[in-house]
């Protein structure tokens, strides 16, 4: 295995040498930096520090900038989608803060931070307190095996998208301490109705990665991005990448998912009772889960850090992460909210049988072109999606119940003829 | 050195310990930021305004369960379908793990169907 990574000891002698400054950037933000702080340890040197240490000095600075690189992401992508959703109702959004409203999240940061914390008096105090940290926790460990660039990876994992499908699901054990801790009805309806609809929502979840895992032949998400060699792995995948984004904000809880915050039928769900910075926890770990969820949709289908120009590998999965979470809040201002029943049906009707038409038309593609998928078979997965999906949407459509019309109450009646 | 796998997860620790020790800053930062009126009205659970009616521990329905035992059966063979997709590309294997797993799959499928047409897959 290799050893230069960003967290491990002293890089080989002469390992930066011969190559090009995008390169290097490629594979840290500071070429030499860390190598440098290394050897100034005397990591390289008989008899200077310990390798441990220099690995827990070099794992701990690279915990911490990942830590901030969602801490100071989650800010800046809720003012995108207040200012996206501004302009998709014909709104300005926040613009009063700063320069065309950029200290907007740090307006909203102190003043959260200022807040008065209440606890309900008939609350679980412990579990009610612990609730946000067990959200928030596991959404940020989901950052350790995202790879930013070529062995820029804090956790080089080899079961790397299996601990990401572990660790998200982990999650939902504090949405569900904080909706039963709070001994409110609407905490508690809203935690069951999460626990449902992520409970449904995993399945096609998992299955739609499979079909990339059979692509690569391997669970670690830098050799995920390393085996999409010319082409990304959506255009191998079409069927996976459409039940992946579904299920994918289901399991962020957004719109038109977002049933446990359902805001005209519970007040806001499991976070009803939470105020000041419990709140603002819970609201950092929503939308890092969102970040980290662009993360692995871009590594997994959008062949993470590599792109058709040369540039550096971060600024590709940057990108590319952007435009997916613009595409979550595009979803969000278009798409009116589902019903319960809505939604146990598309999760299990309609979005877990194409995951598995998805496997195993994947398996036969590959049985049958073992040495590389041809390129023809491009439009050939796309068409067949295409039908796949009209085809079930229709059956889907005749199984589910029959719209009901209400007639209109009399008095409109007697006002409309009078 | 103790290996890459010792290294690797000794980073998903650091980044876990780095997690909690932010979270709990956020906590200590709002203890000392914020102010502090308590009022008996004040805590009470939130019911739109009104004074709380009845027990808070509502019953929860009967229909939860049914999806709960489904995930657990759709969940186990997704971890069955991983080692299955790893191996795939496997030159050591014959085309036969493909039929091997359409069986595996097809009963599970036939499973699925069987709940559909039994409605348990209806939310009411």
């Amino acid at each position: 295995m290799p050893v230069d990574r960003l967290a491990t000891g002293c890089q080989p002698l002469g390992f930066w040498d011969g190559m090009g400054l995008w390169e290097q950037w490629g594979i840290n933000f500071f070429p030499r930096l860390g190598d440098t702080m290394c050897r100034a340890m005397g990591g390289a040197t008989p008899g200077g520090i310990p390798d441990w240490l220099i690995f827990a000095i070099l794992g701990l600075a690279g915990a911490f900038a990942v830590v901030n690189v969602a801490m100071l992401g989650v800010p800046y992508v809720i003012l995108l989608e207040r200012k996206l959703l501004g302009r998709f109702q014909h709104r300005v959004g926040p613009n009063r803060v700063g320069f065309f409203g950029l200290l907007q999240p740090m307006a909203d940061g102190i003043k959260l931070m200022t807040k008065e914390d209440i606890t309900p008096r008939v609350a679980d105090k412990l579990v009610f307190s612990l609730a946000p940290l067990v959200f928030v926790v596991p959404v940020l460990l989901m950052f350790a095996p995202l790879p930013w660039a070529p062995h820029a990876v804090l956790a080089d994992l080899d079961v790397g998208i299996l601990y990401i499908v572990a660790v998200t699901s982990a999650a939902e054990i504090g949405v569900f301490m904080g909706g039963w801790s709070s001994n409110n009805k609407f905490s508690l309806f809203g935690a069951m109705r999460v626990v449902a609809l992520v409970v449904s929502y995993e399945i096609p979840l998992v299955l739609a990665i499979v079909g990339v895992v059979m692509l690569t032949g391997s669970l670690n998400l830098a050799a995920i991005v390393e085996g999409q060699r010319f082409v990304p792995n959506l255009l191998w995948q079409p069927l996976g990448f459409i039940v992946f984004m579904i299920a994918v904000s289901a399991e962020l809880n957004r719109a038109p998912f977002d049933l446990l915050e359902a805001d005209s039928e519970l007040v806001s769900g499991f976070h009803t009772e939470y105020s000041g910075m419990k709140w603002g926890v819970i609201q950092i770990g929503e939308y890092a889960a969102i970040i980290g969820f662009s993360g692995i949709i871009a590594t997994l289908f959008l062949s993470g850090w590599k792109g058709p120009a040369p540039m550096p590998g971060y600024l590709w999965f940057v990108l590319k992460m952007g435009m997916i979470i613009s595409g979550f809040i595009w979803v969000r201002a278009t798409i009116p909210r589902l019903r319960v029943d809505q939604i146990m049906n598309l999760g299990w009707k309609f979005l877990l049988p194409l995951a598995l038409i998805n496997i195993f038309v994947t398996a036969g593609e590959i049985l049958a072109y073992p040495d590389g998928l041809p390129v023809w078979l491009i439009p050939v997965n796309f068409a067949f999606a295409a039908i796949v999906v009209a085809v079930a949407a229709r059956l889907l459509g005749i199984q589910g119940q029959p719209r009901q019309v209400v007639p209109a109450p009399p008095v409109f009646e007697t006002m409309a003829s009078s | 050195m103790h290996g890459d796998y010792f290294n690797d997860y000794t980073a998903v620790l650091i980044a876990s310990v780095a997690g909690v020790v932010l979270v709990l800053t956020a906590f200590v930062g709002s203890l000392l930021l914020s102010p502090r009126a308590r009022s008996a009205l004040k805590d009470i659970p939130y019911e739109c305004g009104i004074e709380p009616v009845g027990d808070q521990w509502s019953q929860m329905h009967f229909r939860y369960y049914p999806f709960a035992i489904l995930f657990l059966i759709f969940d186990v063979e997704a971890v069955f379908l991983f080692p299955w997709a790893v191996v795939f590309l496997s030159p050591f294997l014959t085309s036969a793990i493909f039929y091997e797993m359409l069986i595996f799959i097809g009963i599970l499928g036939f499973g699925l169907l069987y709940s559909w047409k039994k409605g348990v897959l209806d939310w009411r």
